[in-house]
């Protein structure tokens, strides 16, 4: 893949394996993704599809079981595979950061969070202590957690599963990072706190014009924040669109099936369609070209053949032989007139 | 924080109370008439009586208990039939013998078995862990009078590295001023540096045998605790926050692997306090253990509730030292005292 001018990040081809005393699992095949600056690109997929792998693979911290056994990755030019060690130790935490599910887990439960803050910075800017307490005082209200100079020294547990996730998030924008990885960051937390740890998470990347990833499986919170979205499904990034444009016409069938599937509205529970069969057994040998054909309602023998991402128009792209593309073609063409 | 300590302490005392009626019962119920072993063999009918209305054996139970209780509140712990002693001279001269061997053992246990835990589970796998896990299952399956006898076969009898294993000190060395019994302390405060090497060249067979035996429960639980850390989110966290590998070890990940760690050295040194007369035995180390065995073994009572009692007492402190320990690790449970 050549490599785009404006593009912050860019995975290509990445395949990533675990070893495990079971076999082999393929846990990522060929991924390709590009994520310019200033962007927000939802994952979406049901768990297991990968998801988290792809972005423990791109911050360098994923299991000692998984081995990158093809493709690279590209963050600012830089080729993140060729110094795995303490050049990408400097990168993590100051260029590229991330946040988790589970915020309560995920911080150290008997260190002060203003010290966990401070910790990060001190590794990153050298700068003494006493000005890495002030930067990270800024850092709370940044994350508007009110009364910092009180919070900096509460423990986790001290706190409620929001303001954790507050905290998680100045600890991942201390530094100023331009990509920012969000992992799930509203599982476990009440709806009305989701919507505002989202717009959090919204505001600070806009205005820092930070580049974000964010990894869900509600696909309303992905439609509602993301520039673009990529489908995973089982290992493969299955289709790669302009938000609006992929959830008003999905042309992978998973895609189709994972927005009926998403309750929205005044829809009714009875309304929801469940997708049929489950995520293929990654250990197979013989894994199919595409991995959705054993649940897929349209599968048909020219499905076998070797399968890509290839582009419906400049912005949106499908890993399928059978695309519902007859769903939207008028609109497609004539978006290729006009691109052209 | 001292309020709590008194809080504790006073909630410790329905305990303590308890000790006493159960030594008090169980000392009563051994087989062996105290009277009868102390008339000697061949005292009469009439002696033996008399020496039981002597000890006061001849009352009813709950009569010989008031007594008893009263006596304890006095700060009387009674005499030693065999050496004619109060019980709580001879325990303050043979506990800090018992105490500075048992922290010796301790200390050393420490030092080796953290290290190797945490090495253990940062290589699982590796030949440091197949080390740690040939080390703890030799600590458990070899018994410490055992390893006792073959360290002093080893170092005494074979090499001669090690001087004979007869008590705290060599015949020609004299005992240091007492100031806290501990030979090590009290000569090194009176500046005497021939009596420390000395004291300290009769230490380390003992201190090795206690050691070896209390290192697998402290290295394993170290290796397994520090795992499950290592797994843990906030770890993942903080690599991904790019903080330094070393950091992340001991600042993140080690402070949270010691809570069990300290759970497991509240045990064994508890375990170690009492079960030590072994080592003592073979080492002729003159401490609490063989002392309060000795006592067993002649129906003499005092002692024997004495010995109980005080390690009773032992016990109740050293549960507030990792209470507070705990509290100093994890402010969790600060929270809860």
């Amino acid at each position: 893949m050549s490599h785009t001018p404006d593009a912050l990040l860019e995975v290509a081809g990445l395949s990533v394996d675990f070893r495990t005393r079971s076999g082999t699992v393929h846990a990522l095949d060929k991924v390709s993704l590009t994520l310019a600056s200033g962007e927000t690109l939802g994952l979406v997929g049901e768990s297991g599809s990968g998801k988290s792998v792809l972005s423990f693979a791109i911050m360098g911290i994923q299991d000692a079981a998984a081995r990158i056994s093809a493709g690279s990755l590209h963050f600012a030019g830089q080729d993140l595979l060729a110094n795995r060690g303490k050049a990408m130790r400097t990168l993590r935490g100051r260029e590229l950061a991330m946040i988790f599910q589970n915020p309560r887990v995920a911080l150290n439960p008997i260190r002060q969070v203003g010290r966990q803050i401070a910790d990060v910075i001190s590794r990153h800017t050298g700068v003494h202590a006493a000005a890495c307490r002030e930067r990270a005082l800024q850092c709370l209200a940044e994350v508007r957690i009110p009364d910092p100079e009180r919070r900096y020294d509460a423990y986790p547990f001290e706190l409620s599963g929001g303001m954790c996730q507050r905290v998680m998030i100045a600890i991942a924008l201390a530094c100023k990072p331009r990509l920012l990885i969000a992992d799930e960051p509203t599982t476990g937390l009440d709806v009305t706190t989701q919507a505002a740890i989202m717009r959090l998470i919204h505001d600070l990347s806009a205005r820092r014009q930070m580049s974000t990833l964010l990894i869900t499986h509600d696909l309303s919170l992905a439609r509602a924040y993301c520039d673009r979205i990529a489908v995973m499904h089982a290992g493969h990034i299955v289709e790669v669109g302009p938000s609006a444009e992929l959830f008003a016409h999905p042309c992978h069938p998973y895609s189709e099936r994972l927005i009926a599937a998403t309750p929205h509205g005044a829809a009714a529970l009875s309304a929801l369609a469940s997708i049929p069969g489950n995520l293929p057994d990654l250990r197979r040998d013989d894994l199919p070209a595409c991995r959705f054909a054993e649940r897929c309602s349209r599968y048909g023998a020219s499905c076998d053949a070797a399968l890509e991402l290839r582009p419906l128009s400049a912005t949106h792209s499908v890993a399928c032989h059978r695309a519902l593309e007859d769903a939207i073609p008028l609109r497609l063409e004539t978006e290729h007139v006009t691109s052209a | 924080m001292f309020q709590m300590i008194v809080k504790r302490l006073l909630g410790a005392l329905p305990a303590l109370f308890g000790v006493v009626i159960v030594t008090f019962v169980l000392t009563r119920a051994l087989p062996g008439d105290p009277a009868a072993y102390f008339a000697g063999p061949a005292g009469s009918q009439e002696a033996i009586e008399e020496v039981r209305a002597k000890l006061g054996l001849d009352r009813s139970l709950p009569e010989q208990f008031v007594l008893y209780l009263r006596d304890l509140a006095h700060g009387d712990w009674g005499n030693s039939l065999t050496t004619g002693q109060p019980v709580l001279t001879e325990l303050a001269e043979r506990l800090p013998a018992s105490l500075e061997l048992t922290l010796a053992g301790l200390v050393l246990a420490v030092v080796v078995a953290i290290p190797l835990g945490v090495l253990a589970a940062t290589r699982p796998g590796a030949w440091i862990d197949h080390l740690c896990r040939a080390i703890t299952t030799a600590g458990v399956s070899l018994p410490t009078f055992f390893t006792g006898l073959l360290l002093a076969y080893v170092f005494y009898f074979l090499l001669g590295w090690a001087p004979s294993p007869l008590g705290r000190l060599d015949p020609y060395t004299t005992a240091p001023e007492f100031i806290t019994g501990f030979y090590l302390i009290d000569s090194l405060v009176m500046g005497d540096g021939a009596t420390f090497v000395a004291a300290a060249k009769q230490l380390v067979l003992p201190a090795i045998t206690l050691a070896l035996f209390v290192l697998a429960p402290l290295a394993r639980m170290t290796r397994a605790s520090m795992l499950g850390v290592l797994s843990a989110d906030f770890i993942r966290t903080a690599r991904a926050s790019g903080l330094h590998p070393l950091k992340v070890l001991f600042v993140y990940a080690f402070r949270n692997a010691l809570l069990p760690v300290l759970t497991t050295l509240g045990m064994v040194f508890s375990f170690l306090l009492g079960s030590n007369v072994l080592v003592e035995k073979v080492f002729a180390w003159p401490g609490v253990g063989s002392f309060a065995i000795e006592a067993l073994v002649a129906s003499d009572y005092a002692p024997v509730q004495g010995f109980v009692l005080a390690m009773a007492l032992l016990y109740v402190l050293l549960n507030q030292l990792i209470d507070i320990a705990y509290g100093l690790v994890d402010p969790r449970a600060r929270l809860e005292s």
